[in-house]
Order: structure tokens, then sequence, then C-alpha cells
């Protein structure tokens, strides 16, 4: 049995009236600057969005032992992600029951039981207040529930992804997944044992709205102008052989790489068509890295034949997997979008290595992740920077009160560009804004939803 | 693997290796002993004003220079933790060798890298500059602490943390075989981090 405690889908000072017609303001081929700007939307959006779906927490390989714990936020609301003593995977809010005080102010570590540094109350990892200084003075018996932690209602996991959601009405996660699905196991299948482990991070903030962030994730558009330092800068010697990202630089849309749109906000961009589908085809077209020429020439002399398929492992997948709201796999990282304010941002790049499941051996695995390290970040140096800060201009040009659109009709409106298929997935060319479009009708469907959210406390 | 006799750093990166990822931690661990510390003033001042080039060099944009001042394999590297862990496991704010590092100033001078555009204007505070012996007298490590103002889309804002140089000698003079940058912040999420360090 679980004590469930239903609460309103929509923020009190919002109440019953509708806080916009989301009609008016996302229309089929524009965006109102008010998404990005108002902070009453914003708010909203952190029950509506950030609680109303399914959002990605954490991973399982931070948390690997019982007793493991780790910070993070669901939207605004400070959570403690535990595994606890009996291994389950729980969401705690990171709130004392008794004065609203921050339980851990750790980013990580190891505790069977969160004592608040307030006035003292104690709360097993279970989320079940275990004790408080002199419980003679309440006149109430202290293992009322109402005391316990509060904790995420739902928390689910994929293939070691941690998801969590206040919205008891949501689809299993699997299903709610769907086509995505499919591409999240093609991301982790092709390392040994089907599995990634996080290894650290490049932590970027931006003052400018988070959605700019997930709005860039499938976006192929921007690639050979807002990267151009990079493009060129991986290119400086490579000649004929262009390296990196350099696919985009010419004609993108005549290209074997698209985007395609799978249902509730997730897209991804599919780059893998571009590549020689051989082993080393990945590797090939790996920009300079530290210790590469090295590594390569080490892995011909142990491994022969078989060098170049475990070199690809160091090799930056070419896709990006948009998980709505604020999940981005692309190239070996497990990207997370941390709403901060309005318009403040974290942008958190999760590395990740691989483990060896025997096939490899241990000193293969180390030298692959050493090469694994040093091309991811490769991106966030010389590509994300860039990003960001054509984030944080766009939400000063937004500014603008009177010029109140932003477009996203590329695409939109030429016959046989934008594809719907059979499963209901949309596939257009790689620089196509269909995936704005699409995100935004789920973004949208989400704001005009009175959704049956909970929170959840041990009984 | 040993590097082709005419491999030129610059363009191939043969010198990161086990070996060197092994060495790079060893040299990073446990060195700031105070059986080690360096009190001849004229050795310290030495090095003080070599610490304080490297400063003004990168606060003036002289980054031809200051790349002259690190030896032709070298290491440039920025932990994502507070405790520099194993960069064969763990993902750096950056880790650079002598090619990534050009990359680096290249990618600067491209005119298209906007998250310098307009470049960022510092300031760098130098101090507690200190130097530790090493078992050769060819490398001294050297401990600092730094901090940063920088101007930046409208706004001043503050780097800091400590730095370890491990210098070796070349000639009458010092290169810095590698650098290790120890932002306080360094396992935090960071605005803008584009400038080199």
């Amino acid at each position: 049995m679980t004590a469930l405690e239903k609460i309103g889908a929509a923020p009190v000072r919002v109440g019953s009236t509708a806080l916009y017609d989301w009609d008016d303001l996302v229309q089929e081929d524009r965006a109102h600057r008010l998404i990005y700007t108002d902070p009453a939307i914003f708010e909203a959006e952190m029950t509506h969005i950030f609680g109303g779906t399914w959002t990605y927490l954490a991973h399982e390989s931070e948390i690997p032992d019982v007793n493991d714990f780790i910070t993070r936020n669901l939207g605004l609301r400070p959570l403690i992600i535990v595994r606890d003593a009996e291994g389950k995977i729980r969401a705690l809010y990171n709130r004392c029951t008794h004065r609203g005080t921050t339980l851990c102010r750790f980013d990580k570590g190891n505790s069977k039981s969160f004592q608040c540094p307030y006035h003292g109350w104690n709360f097993l990892n279970t989320g079940r207040l275990r004790g408080v200084p002199w419980p003679d003075g309440y006149a109430e018996d202290m293992r009322d529930p109402k005391y316990n932690l509060a904790q995420v209602p739902r928390v689910e996991t994929y293939r070691g992804f941690i998801f969590g959601t206040l919205n008891l009405d949501a689809l299993p996660l699997a299903e709610h997944l769907g086509p995505i699905a499919t591409v999240i196991d093609e991301w982790l299948d092709r390392n040994p044992g089907g599995r990634v482990v996080v290894c650290e991070a490049n932590r970027f903030r931006f003052k400018a709205n988070w959605k700019l962030a997930y709005d860039n994730s499938c976006d192929g558009y921007h690639v050979a102008y807002s990267h151009r330092s990079l493009l060129e800068t991986e290119n400086r010697f490579a000649g004929e052989n262009a390296k990196g990202m350099a696919y985009y630089r010419n004609s993108p849309d005549a290209q074997p790489m698209y985007m395609r749109y799978t249902g509730r906000g997730n897209h991804y961009k599919d780059k893998r068509p571009n590549l020689e589908k051989r082993p080393g085809g990945l590797w090939a077209l790996e920009s300079a890295h530290p210790g590469m020429e090295h590594y390569e020439a080490d892995f011909i002399r142990r491994y022969g034949d078989r060098a170049f398929s475990l070199l690809d492992l160091a090799g930056s997948e070419p896709v990006n997997i948009n998980v709505f709201p604020n999940l981005s796999l692309l190239g070996n990282h497990i990207q997370v979008f941390e709403p901060v304010g309005v318009d403040e941002t974290n942008a958190i790049w999760y590395g990740t290595m691989i483990v060896d499941d025997g096939s490899i051996g241990a000193d293969g695995v180390r030298d692959i992740n050493a090469l694994r390290m040093r091309t991811q970040e490769g991106f966030p140096n010389f590509g994300e920077v860039d990003d960001i800060a054509n984030f944080e201009q766009i939400q000063r040009g937004l500014m603008a009160v009177e010029d109140e659109w932003v477009y996203m009709n590329r695409g939109l409106g030429i016959t046989d560009r934008v594809k719907t298929n059979n499963d209901g997935t949309i596939t257009a060319p790689a620089t196509d804004e269909a995936f704005m479009r699409e995100h935004f009708k789920e973004w949208k469907r989400l704001m005009q939803t009175r959704a049956n959210l909970a929170i959840r406390r041990e009984p | 693997m040993n590097a082709p006799k005419t491999a030129d750093p610059s363009r191939s990166s043969y010198y990161v290796n086990d070996a060197l990822y092994r060495e790079l931690i060893a040299n990073f661990t446990d060195w700031q002993d105070d059986a080690r510390a360096v009190t001849d003033a004229a050795i310290r001042d030495e090095f003080r004003c070599l610490v304080e080039r490297e400063a003004r060099l990168l606060d003036r944009l002289k980054y031809d220079d200051w790349l002259a001042m690190y030896a032709a394999e070298c290491l440039y590297w920025v932990p994502s933790t507070p405790n520099a862990g194993d960069p064969r496991r763990e993902i750096a704010v950056m880790f650079d060798d002598r090619r990534r590092l050009e990359d680096r100033v290249y990618r600067l001078r491209t005119g298209f890298a906007w998250s310098q555009a307009p470049q960022s204007r510092t300031v760098r505070l130098i101090t507690n500059v200190e130097v530790f012996a090493t078992a050769g007298d060819d490398t001294h490590m050297l401990r600092s602490n730094f901090l940063i103002s920088e101007f930046w889309d409208k706004e001043t804002r503050i780097l800091t943390g400590w730095a370890g140089h491990r210098v070796v000698r070349s000639g009458a003079g010092w290169k810095i075989a590698a650098k290790q940058v120890n932002l306080i912040e360094c396992d935090q999420a960071i605005r803008n981090p584009s400038i080199i360090l």
C-alpha cells in the first residue's frame, strides 16, 4: 500500500482559468516569444511538463550500490535519488517534512538515512521518518505517514535510464518511449554488454530558457554556421577526407541523414546513414583527439583485423536521440537539460565509458575508454560553447516585446518533404524544423491538460 | 607504441599513451610536500616570473608566445573533479595535448567562435607561488593560485582556483610539460568556459 496525495495539475496562482490561449501562442509555423520569457509560463511548465510527463532523472550507474544516492531535480523540486537498502530506486523529495529544509546538500554519496541539519529529524532512505528529537513534545503520533518524505510516485527505468513522473495516468515508461526506445537500444547495444557507465561530465550554465536547448537538440540547420569554428578547426589538416560534422557543410539535405519524430515530444537525428558501413567507418570520421594515432597503431598491432571495430567504440556515435523534455543522447554523451529559472538553464554533458563484458579484456577496455574520454571532450569544448552563446543571445533578442514570433517553418508546405510513416512517425530532411513543430504540439498538449498528479509517501 | 621518427606533435598524437597517463597521475599525486619545498629565493623568483609571464601572455592573447612556453609534448588538464581522478576514465573540463591546444587557439582565431565574439577581456592575478623539487634536478613542480577576472557580455565574473605546473629544463630555461588547472567550481555548471585558463 502506498499513500498518495493528489495535487492540482496547475499551480495555484494560475487557478482554474487558462493562463493563455495556448493555440494562439504556439501555432503550426511559429511560437510566441512569451513561451520562452514569461515567468508564469515557466512556473506552469515546472508542473505540467516537469511532473506531467516522464522526465529523465539519473542513470543507474550513478547509484550502483545499495544506499548510494545522488541529488538531482525534477523541474525545480530538489530530489535525492536513492537505491534503498532493498535495492529499490526511489526519488525522494529533498525536503524535510517538518519545516522544509533540504536534508542532503551533497552531490552524491552512500547513506542509509538522512538527518535534517536544522532540528535533527531523521529519515531512512525509504523516505520513512525514523525519529525526531524529544518526541514526547508532540501530542500527535509521529508515525503518521504525513511525516514521511514525499516521493515521486512513479519511478521507472529503461535499460539504466531512470525516469520519474507525478502523473498517475502516464503510460508505462517503455510504452511512453515507444519507437524512440528502439534507437536507444541501438545506441546502447553497440557497446559491450549493451551498457555504459556515467563518468563525470562537462557542465554548462547558460542564461536562457531550457526549451532553446531542446529546440536545438535535433536541429541540423544550425550546424554549418553555429559550429563553423569547430568545422574549420577539426578540418584544418583534413584535406579531402572531411572529418567530424563536415557533412553538414554542403547540401546537408541531399545527404542520407534524416530526422524522425516518434511521438510524445521525442525525436532523433540519424547521421549513421552517412557513414561507410564497415569496421572503422565511424573511426574514420573522427577528427583529431589526444592519443588517437598512438592507440590506432597500438590496436592494429594488438588486435589485428579487430582493431577498427574496437576503435569505433571510442568514436562519437552520429545520432542525437532526444527524449522530451530534458534528455539528449548524442555522440556518446547523456546530455541533460536542467531548468534553473525562466532564463537560466544547465546543460550537463555526462560522459559515458564502456565496461568489459569479457569480450575485450581489461587493458583493451581501459584504452578504448582513454580514447573515448578525449573524443567526448571535443564537442563540449569547441561546439557547445558556441551553441549556448547563441541561446543566450536568443533570450536577449526575445526581450523585444513587439516583435513577437519565432519561426519553425523550415520544410513546412513543401510537397513530399515531410513524410508521415505507417507507424505514425514523421521523417524529414536533416535541416527540417518538423521536429520542433511536433514537440511543440506535445508541449501544448501538456500545458492544456489537467493531469492526474500526485506525490507519494511511505504508509 | 613508438612514434615514427618524424612525428610532429602538432600534427599527430603518439605521445599520449597509457604510460603517459600513468606518469601524469603519479606526477600530480602527493607532490605538495613541505619536505620538497624549495626555499631558495632566486629559484622561487625564477618560477614566479614564469607563471606571471604566462598570465600576461594569456591576458594579452599572445597565443603563439604562450604556446612556445610549453614543451613540444605537453599536456593541459582541467579536471572535472576536485581531486583530479584518472583521466582515462573520467571526463575532464579540458584535456589537451599539443595538437588540441593548437586547435583551441586556431578555433579562437577563426572569427566564428561565437562564445568569444567579442573576445573576453581578462586580468589574471597569480599569487602564492610555491616551488617543489622532484626526484630529478631537471624537473620542478609549481603551485600557484589564480584569480581571473573575465569581462564578457557586459558582465565581469571571477574564475578562480589553483594550478600545478610541471616544468622541465630546456636549454638555458624551462618549459611547461604539464599544467593542471583546478577550478574551485570544476564539478559545477560553468557559464561559457571558452577562454584558455
